[in-house]
């Protein structure tokens, strides 16, 4: 990697301060990051390391949601709303490996906006919030396409709101290679209706399948999506899938989400 | 009860106590007093002309001592190719050079251009980003069949076309064709042998450092054959005599075959100590070993298979292009030819059999020896093929096999080997228990229960391994002799050294060599260490490979260990004054024959060295002894293996719910290593099955180029599997009646995996003749699509 310096800000306030810096790069749990640096694909001038704010971790309750801090990594989210929110805690237990866990973030897994990351379809499923040092963002307005977000330059991650559905579940088909989702579907069932979103399918990233959650939110079963399917187009195409067999998946994972839920 | 002692004994592994403690010694952990750091600048197109290099201003960069291209290398020799090949009409296989850093033109991506040597790795790396690099980009042969058409760009410009050998073996072809002509039934199947990367835990790593004052060069490498890499680069590249050049592969992390071969990196690394007189270190990164480590596989193979009205095998023809990369590797052109065609019998006794071999260069990385090599080719292309024949004529594929079994020995194949032994009825038969065919269809019914699909697939394989008769492979273009040495050293205590030609990157010899020395001897194994790795050690063997260790170099140490009991018999006679044909030897104590007269091992070794009542006009003091031994024959173990897998037949995803592999290895002398080796070898056939494959786009990128994109197996891919050896037909030309296990499971696996679910779809109504591999869910899906 090339040099660059490292500062360890205790607060959300010294952090922004320090992304004021030229070519500064704030660093989660370094799950993508640091892999980029070692390649020297990335070269910031300072690494504004967000592990050490105690502020922006940790799990809370708040009125029928889960609040988690952006600073929690995976592996705290996956023992703490076990009982809260288990199928978000499913998820986070299924993410990577025990190391990668234990050093990745919720908020650095929104913020990067991996097309096949787990978090994203979480979120949006959950009609989440995105709570920054400067704002909060609906899920539906966060996600941009493919590690694009609405976040601005400098701006933080501080908590992410997951309201708590009445039934859920995410169901991941792995890339064999990487393990990360050749398709993922998150279904979340709320009093006032289903919502779809799925990962690793698009060309343009998360996204929800919105005839479904109008099946599912008339007839919360596998049956209620029958002869529903998504198109191809728009969806990618590389060595473990085509867009074909990708659409195909969502479809049957959507019915086995349910079906668990 | 088990033995706990000397040969047949499952010994704990005494190197794991390094090994799992951290306190392993592998190449990356030496470094040398004022060593510098290397970083090669790779090839980031496939096929292209060097138009310049300018060095200049990085040469100026903080730490950078110097910068090497490959006019630093003219006039001295490429990287030589270890086999000469000779084609159907005659004429050797075309042997292009391939220099240390790329000269004129890129062929590869990956190969180096230049190497930056730096005070500091970071440096290095700073550096090689400021050299000036013009490459005019030429079209990238990577297809095997575009790279033969006519008009297809070159990989190497000095040849007439991108072929390098046209390759016939066997039967003759009127034999062959009548054969097929009187066929009541042909069957004919079209696949692929997917590129793989052997991905060895450990990469490659190689130190140099040279000694000026006395002119001596010290190479440390990661390699399963010190002795072959200091011919090779000391003769051919670097022009360094023996005595002069040391080549060290310490603990060396898995080699799976890519560790055998001479690379760029290490004759670099040690001709540039020499030019600037101060140790160079490399080490290889993760993305550096996908694009520079040899490949493996990579065959396109076209095979048909005459049967008789009564479904006897009549005649057998193949048809394989392979792939060789863009240079040849050390061993590239025997892998397809003579470690493949060979062993296109199988297991049957098939009467007219011709195999044709087209090697192809490509823009892509040379591919050469893989944990099997050429042998599963071969494996697969012929159990696929066996089980497709019984599907079309409505037959059980084991039956099918068991009526055309080689049932007597030694069997002379029509592809020139002589099998020495074997008994594949009695594997078979003990696969059907391991398995439980009976209890398959209940099996069956309990996946659809859970609306999966259930296949039960077997396969049979034979393989030559115990590489090789020099003479033989002489002939066949071996320029190289494949016996193996050791030297066994008696210390004056009695303890024991043995140098060995054998390298040991995870087979255990550490363990099982002491027990076949500790067993003639009858001492402990503890009093007995095994010395590899060092050419300043051991003595001149080939190394590992080709399942050869225990069979060449434990038939070499068995010799050596002879030699000793022979003298230290005219010892102890001369001790207790009694004739040498009467001593006997057992439990480590020398008694004469018929009385209670005995001397200890101890007693007679220490007589060897401290010789005061010692017979010194008859024979010298010390007690060390070497053997070369030259194998007569390959040995031939063979063997039955199952395989069931469930698929989902909504996402294509396959898992493997029962694997059984019955094998003949011969004696056993540690079953728990034999069983670690088919167990590994079962993982990377497994691996090769469903999840593995190295891909190049059409413009020679490769697009698997990390683990994000290649899928290795992992623990959780592989079932707990049955493994049995006990259908034991001991080999019959070597002391020990061993013929080697480590690449059995390599060999033998992949067809059953693919058979399995093949039966899974055809059963469940789906006409899928073959899925190539990796059967990936996306494959399997997209088969039963239609």
């Amino acid at each position: 990697m090339y040099s660059f310096d490292v500062v360890r800000p205790k607060s959300v306030a010294d952090a922004v301060a320090a992304l004021g810096e030229e070519e500064a790069q704030a660093l989660g749990g370094g799950q993508t990051l640091i892999p980029s640096l070692k390649q020297r694909l990335a070269m910031p001038s300072v690494l504004v390391s967000l592990a050490s704010i105690d502020e922006i971790k940790g799990v809370s309750s708040e009125g029928g949601a889960v609040k988690i801090g952006g600073g929690t990594t995976h592996g705290a989210v996956a023992r703490e709303v076990a009982s809260s929110y288990p199928a978000l805690a499913a998820m986070a237990s299924n993410i990577g490996d025990p190391a990668v866990r234990n050093r990745g973030t919720v908020g650095g897994s929104l913020a990067n906006n991996d097309p096949a990351a787990c978090y994203p379809a979480a979120a949006l499923a959950s009609g989440a919030t995105i709570v920054t040092n400067t704002r909060e963002i609906a899920a539906d307005d966060y996600f941009q396409g493919m590690f694009t977000t609405a976040l601005e330059e400098g701006e933080i991650i501080t908590a992410v709101s997951f309201p708590i559905p009445e039934k859920a579940a995410y169901i991941k088909f792995e890339q064999p290679a990487s393990r990360f989702a050749l398709v993922g579907v998150f279904v979340a069932k709320f009093g006032d209706g289903v919502r779809v979103a799925v990962t690793g399918a698009s060309e343009e990233g998360v996204f929800r399948w919105t005839e479904a959650e109008a099946a599912l939110s008339g007839d919360f079963s596998a049956a209620a999506l029958d002869g529903l399917s998504v198109p191809a187009d728009g969806l990618m195409t590389d060595l473990h899938g085509s867009a074909a067999y990708r659409a195909h998946l969502i479809g049957v994972l959507t019915k086995r989400a349910v079906a668990q839920a | 009860m088990p033995k706990d002692h000397g040969i047949g004994a499952a010994q704990k592994r005494r190197e794991d106590v390094r090994f799992l403690t951290g306190a392993g010694q592998y190449t990356d952990d030496i470094n040398v007093y004022g060593q510098t750091y290397c970083h090669f600048l790779r090839s980031d197109v496939a096929h292209g002309k060097i138009a310049s290099i300018d060095t200049s201003a990085a040469a100026a960069m903080p730490g950078v001592v110097r910068i090497f291209t490959g006019t630093d290398f003219e006039g001295v020799g490429g990287l030589p190719c270890g086999w000469q090949v000779t084609d159907k009409n005659g004429d050797p296989m075309k042997e292009p050079p391939h220099p240390v850093l790329a000269q004129g033109k890129v062929r590869h991506v990956g190969e180096p251009i230049c190497a930056v040597v730096a005070e500091t790795l970071e440096q290095a790396r700073d550096a090689a980003e400021a050299i000036e690099l013009e490459i005019e980009e030429l079209p990238a042969v990577v297809d095997m069949k575009a790279a033969l058409e006519g008009g297809a760009a070159k990989v190497h410009d000095d040849l007439s076309d991108n072929l390098c050998y046209d390759w016939q073996f066997g039967s003759e072809t009127a034999a062959v064709e009548a054969a097929f002509a009187s066929a009541a039934h042909v069957t004919t199947l079209e696949l692929v042998n997917n590129r793989l990367v052997a991905n060895p835990m450990e990469p490659r790593v190689a130190v140099a450092e040279y000694a000026r004052a006395n002119d001596e060069s010290t190479l440390y490498t990661t390699s399963q054959n010190p002795h072959v890499i200091r011919l090779l680069m000391g003769a051919f590249v670097l022009g360094i005599p023996e005595h002069k050049l040391r080549v060290v592969a310490p603990d060396v992390g898995g080699g799976f075959g890519t560790k055998i071969f001479h690379y760029a990196e290490e004759a670099f690394v040690t001709f540039a100590a020499r030019q600037i007189n101060r140790p160079v270190k490399w080490t290889s990164t993760r993305s550096e070993a996908f694009m520079s480590d040899a490949h493996g596989r990579d065959h396109v193979t076209k095979i048909e298979l005459a049967l008789d009205a009564e479904n006897n095998f009549i005649g057998l023809r193949t048809d394989t292009l392979a792939n060789m990369g863009a240079y040849l590797s050390t061993f590239a052109s025997s892998v397809p030819t003579w470690l493949h065609g060979t062993l296109m019998a199988g297991n049957y006794k098939t009467p007219a059999i011709q195999v044709n071999v087209k090697a192809v260069f490509t823009n892509t990385v040379p591919v050469d020896a893989y944990r099997g090599a050429g042998r599963p080719e071969a494996t697969f292309q012929l159990e696929r093929l066996v089980d497709k024949a019984a599907r079309e004529l409505g037959v059980d594929p084991i039956k099918l096999r068991r009526q055309n079994f080689i049932e007597s020995f030694p069997y002379a194949t029509p592809v020139a080997v002589e099998y020495d032994t074997g008994d594949y009825v009695a594997t078979m038969d003990k696969l059907e228990e391991m398995i439980d065919i009976p209890g398959f269809a209940a099996r069956r019914a309990e996946s659809e229960a859970k609306g999966k699909l259930r296949g039960l697939g077997v396969n049979c394989y034979i393989e030559a391994c115990g590489i090789a008769p020099s003479n033989l492979v002489g002939q066949l273009g071996a320029r190289a002799g494949l016996y193996d040495a050791a030297t066994v050293r008696v210390n004056a205590t009695g303890s024991i050294s043995v140098m060995v030609g054998a390298h040991s990157h995870g087979q255990g010899h550490e363990t099982a060599f002491p027990q076949v020395v500790a067993d003639m001897l009858g001492i402990d194994e503890s009093m007995i260490e095994i010395v590899h790795g060092d050419t300043s050690k051991i003595p001149f063997g080939m190394g590992t490979y080709g399942s050869r260790s225990l069979a060449v170099c434990g038939s070499a140490m068995v010799r050596a260990t002879e030699k000793i009991i022979n003298k230290a018999k005219k010892i102890a006679a001369h001790l207790m004054e009694a004739s040498e044909g009467d001593i006997e030897l057992q439990d480590g104590m020398f008694t004469v024959a018929g009385t209670d007269k005995s001397v200890a091992w101890g007693d007679v070794t220490l007589a060897a060295y401290v010789p005061h009542n010692y017979p010194l006009t008859e024979i010298e003091p010390g007690l060390e002894e070497t053997a070369f031994y030259d194998p007569a024959n390959f040995t031939y173990p063979a063997g039955a293996y199952a395989c069931e897998v469930e698929v989902d037949p909504e996402t294509g995803k396959v898992t493997i719910e029962r694997f059984a592999a019955a094998d003949d290895f011969g004696n056993v002398v540690n079953p728990m290593i034999v069983e670690g080796q088919v167990h590994g070898g079962l993982a990377q056939g497994i691996g090769q099955a469903l999840l593995e494959n190295c891909v190049y786009d059409a413009d020679g990128q490769l697009l698997s180029a990390s683990y994000m994109d290649y899928a290795m197996p992992r623990a959780g891919d592989v079932p707990f599997y049955k493994v049995d050896h006990s259908c034991a037909t001991p080999c019959t030309h070597n002391p020990l009646g061993v013929k080697g296990c480590g690449e059995a499971g390599a060999i033998g696996s992949p067809p059953a995996v693919v058979n399995a679910v093949l039966d899974a779809l055809n059963n469940a109504g789906h006409n899928v003749a073959h899925i190539d591999m990796p059967v990936s869910p996306h494959r399997v899906w997209q088969a039963m699509q239609g």
